[in-house]
């Protein structure tokens, strides 16, 4: 079973249409005893960094899914969700993410060149920094959905994806059983359901 | 890079899809979800669904067929008509929406834009504008083309987008139908740092390579009759547009 952790945030239900049609059993949920006892777990998020942090905080359920992270249960972040695997961001001052990843989370106003419009909005094709098992379905080039205003960087060690916009951004990372894609996997058709089948793959 | 976006629009009404030439003369064209299935398996980069329906009944129905769809297409969906209010926009991103467009109910209270980027995010807000040349001027009409209101078109979009909205549909009225190319002159006097889809007047591939080329700062193409009636392939037209340096995404 895989446990797609509710705390509040976000619209789950691509997420949970896109897992159903792979045939998994997924539970969208904020108890703890669901999270501990799923097989994998999923941390989703849309909107404000500083929110959804204080939110996970809130509900409690950041120490459960960082508890059962370094317990190597499968984790993967999606869009915020994966950027608050990291260390810390700088969205609207400064705020302290899960730790499970190196690095940082930073905005692309002032970072990426000017002209292109903030957020990156639609479909962008994938670099291939790194082979590992959520990418094996997904080749060189492949397009995924984007939709975001802040990227991570400092993160050469889990990084297994970029894309192209302005500069090379993060968009897909993994370390060990912890993993991220900055792009909306349940938004991005067949590349991104062999993404979401992969990860349902990798072993526990 | 960031791919330039193709997007069939689909208007509904009570759970089908039709489509006017000049808002008129609607006509009963396919089942929603067989489109939608079929467009995806095609390469559409999103999928818009206009509820063109005025009834409780077939607001309803409406929303169960978006259901129907979300539950099997995974790519970006946008819906609009009848969005007046927070409720509307709760309504149908609880069904599997991921952008809600909003028009007249905008022009009517341009707050719902602000209200609705502070609790969903601008990313899920687009501006709709129908727009026409009214005494050498870009002019904003309402209730699905039929209404001046009187403002100035590009003022008003700037106005959307000051309060909140993360990308804008410009739709105009003239080139609606005629399938004679893209407004492309409406198009270049539009100018925010959003992305901008163009909509009204593509008749054929031509018509797109034209778009992207002529006009850089748009970032998607939005037509309806012509891929519902098959009078232009997805795959073909974005062979086409990579064949003309275009970028955008391809699938097997």
């Amino acid at each position: 079973m895989i446990a797609v952790v509710d705390y509040g945030v976000g619209n789950l239900f691509s997420l949970q249409s896109s897992l159903k049609s792979l045939r998994q059993e997924a539970v969208v949920t904020s108890d703890p005893g669901m999270i501990r006892s799923a097989e994998r777990i999923i941390l989703p998020g849309v909107g404000a960094f500083g929110d959804a942090a204080e939110k996970l905080q809130l509900t409690g359920l950041d120490r459960i899914v960082l508890e059962q992270a370094e317990k190597g249960k499968p984790l993967l972040g999606i869009c915020l969700g994966m950027q608050m695997l990291f260390e810390k961001s700088y969205e609207f001052g400064e705020h302290r993410g899960l730790g499970l990843l190196r690095g940082s989370v930073i905005p692309m106003k002032g970072t990426i060149p000017e002209g292109l419009k903030i957020p990156q909005m639609g479909w962008n094709s994938l670099m291939i920094k790194r082979n590992h098992p959520l990418l094996q379905y997904v080749k060189e080039g492949d397009c995924v959905y984007f939709v975001h205003s802040y990227y991570a960087t400092d993160c050469e060690e889990s990084l297994l994806a970029a894309c192209e916009y302005g500069k090379e951004l993060a968009a897909a990372v993994a370390f060990e059983n912890v993993m991220g894609c900055q792009f909306h996997p349940e938004k991005s058709g067949r590349v991104g359901l062999s993404i979401l089948k992969a990860f349902c793959e990798v072993p526990v | 890079m960031l791919k330039k976006r193709i997007i069939p629009c689909l208007d509904v009404r009570n759970g089908r899809v039709v489509k006017g030439v000049n808002f008129e003369g609607l006509n009963d064209v396919s089942d929603p979800v067989e489109l939608a299935a079929f467009y995806s398996e095609d390469g559409a980069d999103e999928l818009v669904f206009y509820d063109i329906t005025a009834t409780v009944e077939g607001r309803r129905l409406f929303t169960d067929c978006l259901r129907a769809v979300a539950e099997q297409i995974f790519i970006p969906l946008t819906v609009g008509g009848g969005i007046n209010s927070i409720e509307d926009f709760d309504r149908v991103l609880k069904c599997g929406a991921d952008k809600v467009s909003v028009n007249s109910g905008a022009l009517r209270n341009p707050e719902l834009i602000r209200e609705a980027a502070n609790k969903y995010g601008s990313q899920c807000v687009v501006l709709s504008a129908d727009v026409k040349r009214v005494d050498g001027e870009f002019r904003v009409f309402s209730h699905g083309g039929r209404q001046d209101t009187g403002l100035e078109a590009m003022e008003w979009i700037r106005k959307g987008v000051a309060l909140g909205a993360g990308e804008v549909v410009l739709n105009s009225i003239d080139t609606d139908g005629v399938k004679k190319g893209f407004d492309l002159e409406m198009l270049q006097a539009l100018n925010v740092d959003v992305p901008i889809v163009a909509s009204g007047g593509a008749g054929g591939i031509e018509d797109f390579v034209e778009l992207f080329r002529e006009v850089p700062g748009v970032d998607a193409g939005l037509a309806a009759s012509i891929f519902h009636y098959r009078e232009v392939r997805i795959p073909e037209l974005k062979r086409i547009l990579e064949e003309n340096g275009i970028p955008v995404r391809r699938i097997e």
